[in-house]
């Protein structure tokens, strides 16, 4: 019997062991998950599970300057900072900035940052906050970022005012704006001239199927996407048609006739094999992009921003890709909307609020800062005056300007009064949840009635919003 | 100083001293969390603005809260099935391992535990690729050789049921395999021997010797598989690559929680979840305690 009880005291020993190696392991990484295509309408995100912090202007700044900690899901928007910081720098001798930039995943980032600002504890002096997520930041009475109005002023009348609307609140501006997320249609000419399509001539969505079911007769791969993972698609619906998936106070109607008539066109698309699902669920998405990089599919319609996606992931199709207006139900009808966006903030525990404030002012809104947010990120700048500015945009050592076989500013210049604005309400993460994660896939995935899906939609965010 | 050290050895006060430890971290860690989400429960909570009192209106929302609905659901069932699977095959698992003719034992006890070591983390990330919906997945490419598929196994409720459970059995089959072993090793081999004698068969052996003998570790098997399955996130989470999974999919009590909680900062709302949790688990493990005769004093049977 003695002999028993030993070797069970063993086995429990090594039980205890290995529980407590489980329990380390589960511990530390639960927190690090990624999840870039559950993502409302994210600019952007990263794609690996790791958060990595690198620290910015120690060559640049001396030993007194002031240390920033700035928090981002797009490893890009350090890049930018870099260069800025720079200027800064040389510019301001006594007052000098250290930043130390932390890039974590979309999800991840949004969450740790919301409990940091709330209880004051741990956050960040800087931080981006993707427009999806906002409203959350910005809800209830005491709001835990600084009020920017004052500084963004006068600059105020070169900006695109909806993309300022988007981080406000009470008329009080609590983000700086990195762009205007202008959407477009990005077409492989390559694909299309396999099928003898020309997509200068696609103006209409009428024009889309005829020309996606050429496509599909003749090669087998789809012109489009049906998207089940982001909102982008319900948006751009009702905005050519004058609506919005909000209505004037914010409530929500993802059940108005126009959107049930924009999906129904949506599924008679698929129908016909003009557009399917893509793995990942959306096209900014690691599996989708890899698709495309393929080369099996024809169209992506997606907000500018997706350009940085062609540089940096799918460098196969350079040379290939043109950008146009996107298709429409009646022509006349406005032939782009802004989607996506990011909201740089100053935190109310940041060490500096007026450095922070001036420092931001100079990085993101500043005429210099517009400019090197169409160099470096390939974004299309809120301040319109440098979308005329030929040498800047059509700078033959610009990465984008040499990938693409159009200029995008060309494009732009010519929706510019087109672009409509898609309102950011404290319902709308709500409606891009249940979008995202519910309505598109019964439409998409199991063919359920549009008008039945979209009714039940509209039910469950109000019983979400309660 | 003697009244100190006559009152560390002390029958009466020592064992309270010995078992403080526990008692502080039970009181801080358990119990005040525990009281306080049941207050937190009946009220409206963000964090940063001042909570207000509104009685039972969180419970009565959860109660018509179709999602809420789904996630127990999904809860349940993921439980359920983990019983069916994770008791049974450790337990067949064990006493194959355990017997006098099995060779390399040692080699299979580990490599059976060796899952149980893997992060979560990596091993739903790895479940993920398995089971993608890409014509080159293993799953599909697997499956194309019977020409079937492709699936897409995590946008369907049933294939990611499959994927979830493939999952936790790969995780959790060696630890309750452990388990049964050390239940196996208390049992004295003379009862074997002489049912042998008598003539009993190997089933009948395994049949009126092992099963009623290991019932304690079965029963304790039981309650924590139970709890594990009803609390069960992290899979989930790592196998959709977020909490937010298509239509719900793979959307549990815990994960709930953490989107009202953390995601939606409605903490009032996420303690009423987690008391639910709590009064679910609770209520079926103290049933299954009470048909298992785990409550009966020794020697009453």
């Amino acid at each position: 019997m003695k002999m028993h009880t030993q070797r069970m005291g063993t086995l429990l020993l090594i039980l205890i062991v290995a529980f407590t190696l489980t329990g380390c392991g589960g511990g530390t990484s639960s927190t690090s998950t990624s999840s870039d295509d559950t993502t409302s309408s994210s600019e952007a995100s990263s794609s690996d599970n790791t958060s990595e912090t690198s620290q910015l202007g120690s060559e640049t700044a001396g030993d007194n300057a002031t240390e920033f900690d700035y928090w981002t899901f797009v490893d890009l928007h350090g890049k930018h900072f870099e260069k800025m910081l720079g200027l800064w720098n040389q510019a301001n001798p006594d007052r000098q900035i250290k930043l130390n930039v932390t890039v974590m995943p979309y999800d991840d980032m949004h969450n740790k940052l919301l409990i940091a600002v709330q209880t004051g504890q741990g956050a960040p002096d800087i931080s981006d906050i993707e427009v999806g997520r906002f409203p959350d930041f910005i809800a209830g009475n005491e709001v835990p970022l600084v009020d920017l109005t004052d500084v963004v002023a006068p600059y105020a009348d070169k900006l695109v005012q909806s993309r300022l609307d988007i981080y406000s609140k009470e008329g009080a501006i609590y983000g700086f704006p990195t762009h205007v997320g202008a959407t477009v249609a990005f077409y492989n000419t390559e694909l299309l001239e396999q099928a003898d399509i020309d997509y200068t001539k696609i103006v209409t969505w009428d024009d889309y199927k005829a020309a996606g079911i050429k496509l599909y007769e003749t090669t087998g791969k789809y012109l489009g996407t049906a998207d089940t993972s982001a909102g982008w698609q319900a948006s751009m619906l009702s905005a050519q048609q004058g609506v919005d998936v909000t209505d004037a106070d914010g409530n929500p109607t993802v059940n108005s006739p126009e959107l049930i008539k924009g999906y129904e066109m949506l599924v008679d698309l698929q129908a016909n094999n003009v557009i399917a699902t893509i793995p990942g669920g959306q096209p900014d998405t690691e599996e989708a992009k890899g698709e495309y990089n393929m080369g099996n599919y024809g169209s992506a319609l997606m907000p500018l921003w997706f350009m940085s996606r062609f540089t940096n992931e799918m460098t196969d199709l350079k040379g290939k890709i043109a950008i146009a207006p996107l298709p429409v139900f009646e022509e006349g009808q406005p032939r782009s909307l802004g989607l996506g966006g990011t909201g740089t903030v100053v935190t109310k525990s940041a060490k500096d609020i007026e450095l922070a404030k001036d420092f931001l002012t100079f990085a993101k809104i500043s005429d210099e800062a517009n400019i090197e947010i169409w160099n470096t990120l390939g974004f299309d700048p809120v301040n319109t005056d440098v979308w005329a500015m030929e040498d800047v945009t059509h700078n033959p050592e610009n990465e984008f300007v040499q990938y693409f076989i159009n200029n995008p500013f060309d494009v732009l210049n010519e929706i510019k009064d087109e672009i409509m604005l898609v309102k950011s309400t404290a319902s709308s993460p709500s409606i891009n949840n249940i979008l995202n994660t519910i309505t598109t896939n019964e439409i998409f995935e199991d063919g359920r009635d549009v008008t039945e899906a979209l009714n039940e939609a509209q039910e469950l965010i109000e019983q979400d919003l309660q | 100083m003697i009244n100190f050290k006559r009152f560390l050895h002390s029958k009466k006060y020592a064992p309270y001293i010995f078992i403080l430890p526990f008692i502080i971290i039970f009181l801080i860690f358990w119990l005040f969390p525990l009281l306080n989400s049941f207050r937190m429960s009946f009220q409206d909570q963000m964090l940063g603005q001042e909570p207000i009192w509104i009685g039972f209106d969180n419970y009565r929302k959860l109660l018509n809260d179709t999602v809420f609905v789904k996630a127990v659901s999904n809860s349940v069932i993921y439980m359920v099935a983990t019983l069916i699977l994770l008791i049974p095959l450790p337990m067949l698992f064990a006493v194959l391992i355990d017997s006098k003719y099995m060779r390399a034992r040692e080699f299979f006890k580990s490599s059976f535990f060796v899952p149980a070591l893997t992060s979560v983390v990596v091993a739903g990330t790895i479940f993920r690729l398995i089971f993608g919906e890409m014509e080159g997945s293993l799953m599909n490419s697997f499956l194309a050789n019977f020409n079937l598929g492709p699936y897409k196994y995590l946008k369907d409720q049933t294939l990611s049921r499959v994927a979830l459970l493939a999952l936790a059995c790969w995780r959790w089959t060696g630890v309750n395999m452990l388990y049964f072993l050390a239940g196996l090793n208390a049992i004295d081999k003379e009862y074997y021997e002489a049912a042998a004698i008598d003539g009993a068969s190997a089933f009948e052996r395994f049949k009126n010797i092992t099963i009623p003998l290991i019932k304690p570790t079965t029963v304790y098997v039981l309650t924590i598989s139970i709890y594990a399955g009803l609390a069960m996130f992290t899979e989930s989470l790592m196998l959709f690559n977020g909490n937010n999974s298509p239509k719900n999919i793979g959307l549990t009590i815990v994960g709930y929680l953490y989107r009202q909680g953390i995601e939606k900062n409605r903490l009032g709302y996420a303690a009423t979840v987690g008391i639910v949790l709590l009064i679910v688990a609770m209520t079926i493990n103290l049933t299954q305690l009470k048909l298992t005769g785990t409550f009966k004093k020794e020697g009453n049977n």
